[in-house]
C-alpha cells in the first residue's frame, strides 16, 4: 500500500495482515501469534483481550517490530514496517509508542523525571534545550503532574499511579500517532485505575491518538474501546464493535470471558461450571479450532477444521463453525 | 467491644479485639492496622476489601501470627478460646494446618520450588496427621483431584515450575485444605490469575468451604469478588475498618462514602464505551503521617470542616448490624450494577 500516491485518509492507520510470530523453544516451535489480520482506523481505539499467553502482548510488540514477525506484514500509514530496517525504523518509531504494564519497572530508577521524559526528544534529535524543556513541561502538565514539583525527583518517590502518568508523558512527548497500551492499568488499584483510564481518554482527544489497548479485563477494555478483538492461543476469535460484542458475544470464548467477570452485585449469582480448565500449551495447540477443548458448543467439525475468520452483520467478524 | 458476630447463632470461632500493628520504618512508625475488631463464626465467610496499603494483609498476618519480627502487635486474636498472640511457637505450629491455614496471592511464596508437589503434600499430612507415606500419597492424590487437577498421580511427581499459575494455586489450596482447617485465610488468592481461572478458583474455595463447614476470610481489592461469595464484608481504609455489613446489606445500602467511591470506580459492563469513570481523586494518606480527622476526608466529596478535625468512630447507631465510621453517611438504595447477561 506504500504506493507513490501516498496514504489515503480513509485507509486504516494500522493494518496487520496474516501476521505470524514464532519462537524456537527447546527444539520446538511456539507459535505465539498465528495468521492474525487486524486494522485500526485513525482516531480509533481497538481493544485486544485474551488470557495470559494468548499472544496479545506479542502481537503488540510485533506491530512495533520489537519482535520480528515470522510471516505477514504490518503497514502503518501506508508504510510497510516489516520492510523497514535500521535508521528508517528508528525514525518511524517516533510515531508509534508503547506503554507497559509495570510503570515502576519501566522507569530508570537513577534518572530524574525531567530527564526520563526528555530522553525521547534527545534521541529523536531535538537539539534546542529550551524547546525540550518546554515540551516536557507541557506534557507533564497534560498528564496531571506539576512540572516544577516533579521534574527533579526520582521514580521511587512516586506511587504506581503517578509512575504510570510519567510513562504516559514519556510516550506522548514526541506526539506519536499510535500508542500501544499493554495492560496499562492491570498493576494499579481500582481507584487509581479509573484515574489512568480517564487520563488515557483525555490524552486521546487532546493529541488525536489512535490506540491499541491490550488487556485481560473486558470491563476495562469496554470503558475505552470502539471495537474489541478477542484472542485465544495465538488466533483471533472475534472482532466486533464494542457495544455489540458485550450485548451479544458471537464467539463462545467471548461469552465465557464475559461470564467469568465477577460483578459487584450480590444479587447476581456468580456463574459456575465455566468452561473447565485452562488454555492448552501453545507449544502443542489442539487441531481444528483451538478453543474446542474448552468450548461448551464444540462439534465434530471443530475438532478437525480450524474455522476461518468470517464477516457477520454490523461490522463484526468471527472465527467459529457455529456460523458455517 | 462492638465486634458483630457474623452468623448470629454460633459463638465466634475467631474474634479479633482491638488489634493494632505497628512497623518501624526509616520515616517513623507506621501504624499499618489501627484498632480493628472483627468476629467470624464457624462456616462463615468474611470479605476484607481495600486498596494496596490499607492494612488488609497486615491484619491477616496478625490473625495468622505471621507478622514480621519487628512488628508490634496490640490487642487480642482469640481463636477457639485461646489468644494466639500468647501461644509459644510449638503450640502455634501445631495449630497451623489442622486449625488455621492460609493461601497467598502468589502460590510460589508457599510452594518449595525444589520439592515435588507430592513431597510437599505428603510432608504436611505426615507432620500434622501422622499418616504413613503410602496413605499420605493416596490422600494427596485424592486432594489434588478434589481441587480439580487433571492427572493427579502424575502431578504428584512434578515440580511447581512445571505447572501453570492457576494449577499452582490449586496445589496451594489442596495443601491448605489437607488437614481440614477450621479457618482458611485467602489473601488475594486470585489476583495474579486470569479472569476465567479466577472464577474457577473462587468456585473451588466456595465449594470446599461449604463441604467442610470451614470459616474463611477472603481478602481482595475487588468488590466484585466479595459480592457473590461472602456472608459479610469489612471495608478497610488507612488501617481501619471504615464499614462492615452483611454482604447483601452492604451493596443494597452502603453508608461510607469510601465504599461508594470504590464501587463507582469499577468499570461497569453496562455503561457505554468512553463513559468517564468516577475516579477517586488523590491517593491514600501516608501511613507514617496519621491525619487528625477522617483518613478519607482529603479525597471525599462529602467532607467538611468536622471531617478534617475529628476522627469518626466505627459505630452502629441504627443497631442494624452494619457499623460505619463517617460523620456524613450516605443514605438511599444504590442502583444495581448488574450487566446485561450475554
Amino acid at each position: 500500500m506504500s504506493g507513490p500516491g501516498g496514504p489515503r485518509s480513509d485507509e486504516p492507520l494500522l493494518s496487520v495482515q496474516h501476521l505470524t510470530v514464532e519462537y524456537a523453544v527447546g527444539g520446538k516451535t511456539l507459535s505465539a501469534v498465528s495468521d492474525v489480520s487486524l486494522a485500526v482506523g485513525r482516531g480509533e481505539t481497538l481493544g485486544l483481550v485474551g488470557e495470559s499467553g494468548c499472544g496479545k502482548s506479542t502481537l503488540g510488540r510485533a506491530v512495533l517490530q520489537l519482535n520480528r514477525p515470522t510471516a505477514g506484514k504490518v503497514t502503518f500509514d501506508g508504510t510497510e514496517l516489516t520492510k523497514l530496517e535500521g535508521e528508517a525504523m528508528r525514525l518511524m518509531r517516533r510515531r508509534l509508542q508503547l506503554i507497559f504494564q509495570d510503570p515502576i519497572a519501566s522507569l530508570n530508577p537513577r534518572r530524574s523525571i525531567g530527564d526520563i521524559v526528555a530522553e525521547p526528544l534527545i534521541i529523536s534529535g531535538v537539539k534546542d534545550k529550551a524547546e525540550r524543556e518546554r515540551r516536557v513541561r507541557d506534557v507533564l502538565s497534560a498528564v496531571g503532574l506539576d512540572p516544577d514539583q516533579v521534574r527533579g525527583r526520582l521514580p521511587h518517590e512516586f506511587s504506581g499511579g503517578q509512575c504510570q502518568r510519567i510513562c504516559i508523558a514519556r510516550a506522548l512527548v514526541l506526539e506519536p500517532e499510535l500508542v500501544i497500551c499493554d495492560e496499562p492499568v492491570s498493576a494499579l488499584d481500582v481507584s487509581i485505575r479509573a484515574q489512568i483510564l480517564n487520563l488515557l481518554e483525555d490524552m486521546k482527544r487532546r493529541y488525536g491518538l489512535t490506540l491499541l489497548f491490550i488487556a485481560h479485563d473486558l470491563a476495562v477494555v469496554k470503558a475505552v474501546s470502539d471495537r474489541v478483538a478477542v484472542m485465544y492461543l495465538g488466533r483471533l476469535c472475534e472482532v466486533s464493535p464494542t457495544e455489540q460484542l458485550f450485548a451479544k458475544p458471537a464467539h463462545p470464548y467471548t461469552a465465557l470471558l464475559l461470564e467469568a467477570i465477577p460483578l459487584p452485585d450480590p444479587t447476581v449469582k456468580p456463574a459456575t461450571n465455566l468452561a473447565v480448565g485452562e488454555p492448552p500449551s501453545p507449544l502443542s495447540p489442539p487441531p481444528g479450532c483451538r478453543f474446542h477443548t474448552r468450548c461448551p458448543k464444540a462439534m465434530d467439525v471443530c475438532r478437525q477444521v480450524d474455522p476461518p475468520m468470517r464477516p457477520l452483520d454490523g461490522g463484526r467478524a468471527v472465527a467459529c463453525h457455529l456460523y458455517d | 467491644m462492638s465486634g458483630v458476630v457474623s452468623g448470629a447463632v454460633s459463638a465466634p470461632l475467631l474474634s479479633v479485639e482491638g488489634v493494632a500493628v505497628e512497623l518501624p520504618t526509616p520515616r517513623g512508625r507506621l501504624r499499618a492496622v489501627d484498632k480493628v475488631d472483627l468476629a467470624l463464626a464457624p462456616g462463615r465467610t468474611l470479605g476484607i476489601v481495600g486498596e494496596s496499603g490499607c492494612g488488609k494483609t497486615m491484619l491477616s498476618r496478625a490473625i495468622l501470627q505471621l507478622l514480621p519480627k519487628r512488628a508490634r502487635l496490640e490487642g487480642r486474636v482469640m481463636f477457639g478460646g485461646r489468644d494466639l498472640a500468647t501461644l509459644d511457637p510449638e503450640s502455634l505450629r501445631r495449630l497451623r494446618g489442622p486449625e488455621l491455614a492460609v493461601v497467598f496471592q502468589d502460590p510460589m511464596t508457599s510452594l518449595n520450588p525444589v520439592l515435588t508437589i507430592g513431597t510437599q503434600i505428603i510432608e504436611t499430612l505426615q507432620a500434622h496427621l501422622g499418616m504413613d507415606a503410602t496413605t499420605a500419597f493416596k490422600r494427596g492424590t485424592e486432594l489434588l483431584a478434589a481441587v480439580g487437577i487433571p492427572a493427579p498421580g502424575q502431578r504428584m511427581r512434578q515440580y511447581p515450575h512445571q505447572l501453570s499459575g492457576g494449577m499452582r494455586q490449586r496445589v496451594a489450596i489442596a495443601i491448605a485444605l489437607s488437614c481440614e482447617p477450621k479457618l482458611l485465610v485467602a489473601d488475594e488468592p486470585t489476583t495474579a490469575l486470569d479472569v476465567t481461572v479466577q472464577a474457577q478458583i473462587l468456585d473451588l474455595l466456595a465449594r470446599e468451604q461449604q463441604r467442610r463447614h470451614m470459616a474463611m476470610i477472603l481478602i481482595t481489592h475487588d468488590l466484585g469478588v466479595v459480592a457473590g461469595r461472602t456472608d459479610e464484608v469489612a471495608v478497610m481504609y488507612a488501617g481501619r475498618i471504615v464499614e462492615r455489613a452483611p454482604t447483601p446489606a452492604l451493596f443494597a445500602r452502603m453508608r461510607m462514602p469510601y465504599t461508594e467511591a470504590l464501587l463507582a470506580a469499577i468499570p461497569k459492563l453496562d455503561s457505554a464505551p468512553h463513559t468517564a469513570l468516577p475516579a477517586i481523586p488523590g491517593r491514600p494518606p501516608d501511613p507514617t503521617r496519621p491525619l487528625p480527622g477522617c483518613s478519607f476526608a482529603p479525597r471525599c466529596r462529602y467532607a467538611d470542616e468536622l471531617c478534617g478535625r475529628a476522627k469518626p468512630a466505627l459505630e452502629d447507631p441504627d443497631d442494624a448490624g452494619a457499623p460505619y465510621a463517617c460523620w456524613h453517611p450516605i443514605s438511599g438504595a444504590r442502583t444495581s450494577w448488574s450487566a446485561s447477561s450475554p
